[in-house]
């Protein structure tokens, strides 16, 4: 009976968001208070019909109910409890039923921080967010429905893939979910914003917290995802472009420009149209990736087709949202003019080049990602884009990117001279170019000129973000802070991607007990190789002793797993991880005798690509708590703000 | 021509000029690294490059996995039912690469005729096979109907 609850509760939950988003939407364009009012407790319902939802689907897992066709698929009663309940977003059903649930939780959430904001606005957004609602929660009972029953029970599940009995596994997906769905929330703002015939730009201040929000989820479970790559897959790499990747980063990209973007249009009232075209892009985007990696229409064309109705819903849905703002958008925009007015030489141009380049850089990749799905669904042949592809087109579109982030943050709103920019950056300019080249020389190896690039950019990000907040230090606000932070954290991101990939060595070699191998002045001795038993699967595992200079620096453990299950394979590596280098082992195939194939390798600086995300979601955290942000309450319930807060920049 | 809209044209050239650079460069980078698919039957037929890199996939036959004594070179075969490819590659297989099993190696043909690959690919899951190779052994005339691959991640 409990899986039925389950089911109920979704229904339930459908029947909420249809009467919110009629009611409260019709009620903003009527006017009509009462209907409003129940915008705020029918979203409330909703949450608490998913809630429990999901609480229903977690029980199943738990309780090894394979009579539900979704739990025997991906559950065993083998399965450690942790992996029993990450299992719950294992797979498509209940990927879906999660990001329903978290879209849940942002509505819930602009319930109870938009205290502030004009009645029928809080409406309408609410209204938007329940038509999304809506698609998902169909999508989910029509053709996905997770609470689906077997008839005949079987006595053991089939197992959750061995790839994703893992700890970044388990937060991974929640955190990049809260960032695509994040989203939804600048999205249903901007529709707001042109469905109230908002010509003003306050929709631009109030989405920004929420943006900003939104992208610092998906800065971390996108670094969560890289991290987990590169410990879990056992062979070192942490970005592969691989279109699962892809689908995540360009809503990133695009997120990044629009909260460049957001800030440029609430403070100057310029580029509003560019503005909701990217609140739109980005969220559609989102969309877009929660379907390329939940469709299977990755793994073939074929699979899409095969079950037509997915396929089918996926299209039209995506179709409804992008179609039907593009169409609001359409007949709001010749409303939407910008006042503002700013000079080649400001900063407002250099967010105009931010913001462009990132989504040059985002339609790069949709290109890669989607050709070769658009050409076999053609019928032209099969084929795929190699990862060398995107990064020559990536790397050089980043490098301006990063040296417009230096002029930007110096350069006045509106209009400024070229003279007295330069006269604040030379001093960086010079430093970063000079320390790059001598480090780059000093580090004898082939790609110099990459890693003299790369590090330049860099320490050109450091230095002016670092003489910005020096100089401004009388006058800072959180808000400035974080963008400091922030851009800090891309710079580390540029050090480590840099010197990791140009710098890296690797040693791929066969051998037996007692057999030493040596990897960029380190011996690895591989002492011995023993069989392991794990609660559902079975190990061999290879201690690996590291020497540097003759003495023992520490042991590595890694390990080839057999599942039991589905008597999959699955390789732990070994890492020894520091700040400026990984040493990391892993086992690769037995061969003859006690002889293996082992991966040595010598990573420097890798860490620092997590590391920058760190700094980025810190500082996207201590920008959106900038007072200024902060939402007051009048007798007319109308918005003030901060003023001295309103005069710092972001 | 004022100095205003002589500034502007400048700035439009740079532009456009810049665009097209890219453009350009974008779309010939997307070129080289485009690689397709070719089954043993079409490799047999001469329908494959000779020159430029590309994908080759299929079943492992079953016992003729060898490996060097020595080194981690190591050399199959690869069918459609139909043709044989023998594969070439230096490195560590991937987990769940078996006899077998369907695979997918991107590489370039030889003088000798055999495919060198630089990469091998195999599925996280012992259901999967690869789309190409469903496809090209259903041109060689197998019956695919059993087991369809789960999604990965």
């Amino acid at each position: 009976m409990i899986p039925e609850l389950g089911q109920f509760a979704l229904i339930l939950a459908l029947c909420m968001a249809i009467i919110l988003s009629i009611f409260s939407i019709a009620g903003a364009a009527r006017n009509n208070t009462d209907w409003m009012s129940l915008a705020v407790p029918l979203a409330r319902t909703q949450f608490l019909c998913l809630v429990i939802a999901f609480a229903v689907l977690v029980y199943a897992f738990i309780t090894n109910d394979f009579s539900v066709t979704y739990v025997a698929n991906n559950s065993n009663t083998l399965l450690p409890l942790q992996y029993r309940i990450s299992a719950v977003w294992g797979a498509h059903e209940g990927s879906l039923l999660l990001w329903a649930l978290i879209l849940g939780i942002w509505m819930f959430a602009v319930t109870l921080f938009s205290g502030g904001l004009p009645e029928e606005f809080v409406a309408r957004v609410l209204g938007v967010m329940g038509l999304i609602s809506i698609g998902f929660l169909l999508f989910l009972l029509l053709t996905s429905n997770p609470f689906e029953r077997i008839l005949m029970a079987p006595a053991e599940g089939a197992d959750l893939n061995p790839l994703l009995q893992d700890f970044g596994l388990i937060i991974h997906p929640p955190m990049l979910y809260f960032g695509y769905v994040g989203f939804s929330v600048a999205f249903s703002f901007a529709i707001a914003a042109m469905l109230g015939g908002q010509t003003d730009t306050s929709w631009a201040r109030w989405a920004r917290p929420w943006t900003i929000i939104s992208w610092v989820f998906l800065t971390l479970g996108i670094a969560l995802g890289s991290w987990w790559a590169y410990y879990e897959l056992g062979w070192g790499g942490w970005w592969f472009w691989d279109p699962v990747e892809n689908a995540s980063f360009m809503p990133w990209l695009a997120g990044t420009a629009l909260i460049h973007s957001l800030a440029a249009t609430e403070k100057r009232d310029i580029f509003k149209n560019w503005t909701i075209l990217l609140a739109i892009c980005v969220f559609s985007l989102s969309l877009l990736g929660t379907f390329l990696v939940r469709s299977g229409v990755l793994t073939s064309v074929h699979a899409f087709a095969s079950d037509p109705t997915r396929g089918v819903f996926i299209l039209i849905f995506l179709g409804v949202v992008v179609g039907g703002s593009l169409l609001l958008y359409a007949i709001r925009a010749p409303a939407l003019t910008s006042t503002g007015k700013f000079s080649f030489i400001s900063r407002d141009t250099f967010l105009l080049i931010n913001s462009v380049l990132l989504v040059v850089v985002m339609l790069t990749i949709l290109l890669g990602t989607l050709y070769p799905l658009i050409i076999e669904a053609m019928g032209l042949g099969k084929l795929s884009v190699g990862a060398p592809y995107f990064n020559a087109v990536f790397v050089p579109l980043m490098i301006p990117v990063a040296i417009a982030l230096g002029f930007g943050i110096f350069t006045h709103w509106r209009k400024d001279q070229w003279s007295r920019i330069w006269a604040k950056t030379r001093m960086a300019a010079i430093a970063s170019v000079v320390v790059g080249g001598l480090m780059a020389i000093m580090l004898v190896d082939s790609a110099v000129l990459k890693t003299a690039v790369g590090v330049s950019v860099a320490l050109w990000i450091f230095i002016t973000n670092i003489i910005s907040l020096f100089a401004r230090r009388k006058s800072l606000t959180l808000g400035f802070c974080g963008m400091s932070c922030a851009h800090i954290g891309l710079g580390i991101t540029i050090i480590g991607i840099t010197i990791s990939s140009n710098h890296s060595q690797e040693v791929h070699k066969r051998m037996g007990p007692g057999d030493r191998v040596d990897v960029a002045g380190h011996t690895f001795e591989l002492a011995k190789i023993s069989q392991i038993p794990g609660p559902n699967y079975q190990a061999t595992e290879a201690i690996i002793n590291v020497y540097r200079n003759g003495e023992i620096i520490t042991t590595l453990r890694s390990q080839k797993r057999i599942y039991f299950a589905r008597g999959n394979p699955m390789t732990e590596a070994g890492i020894d991880a520091g700040l400026t280098r990984d040493i990391y082992v892993s086992l690769g195939e037995p061969l003859e005798g006690n002889d293996w194939s082992l991966r040595f390798y010598y990573k420097p600086f890798v860490r620092w690509i997590w590391l920058g995300a760190l700094f980025m979601g810190l500082g996207g955290i201590l920008a959106a708590s900038d007072k200024r942000f902060r939402l007051k309450r009048t007798k007319k319930s109308a918005i003030i703000v901060d003023e001295d807060a309103a005069l710092s920049t972001a | 021509m004022n100095p205003r809209r002589r500034k502007l044209l400048i700035t439009a050239t740079f532009i456009v000029v810049g665009v097209t650079a890219a453009t350009l460069l974008g779309l010939k980078a997307f070129q080289e690294n485009l690689l397709y698919f070719y089954s043993p039957s079409q490799i047999a037929a001469g329908e494959a490059p000779q020159t430029r890199s590309f994908r080759a996939g299929g079943l492992v036959v079953e016992g003729s996995v060898e490996r060097d004594p020595e080194s981690l070179i190591v050399q199959f075969v690869l069918t459609d039912t139909v043709e044989n490819i023998t594969v070439t590659y230096d490195g560590i297989l991937p987990d769940l690469f078996r006899e077998g099993q369907g695979i997918v190696a991107n590489g370039n043909l030889q003088a000798d005729g055999k495919f060198k690959a630089f990469e091998v690919l195999a599925k996280h899951d012992e259901n999967y096979m690869p789309p190409e190779v469903a496809d090209a052994l259903t041109k060689a005339g197998v019956d695919m109907s059993s087991g369809n691959g789960h999604s990965q991640k």
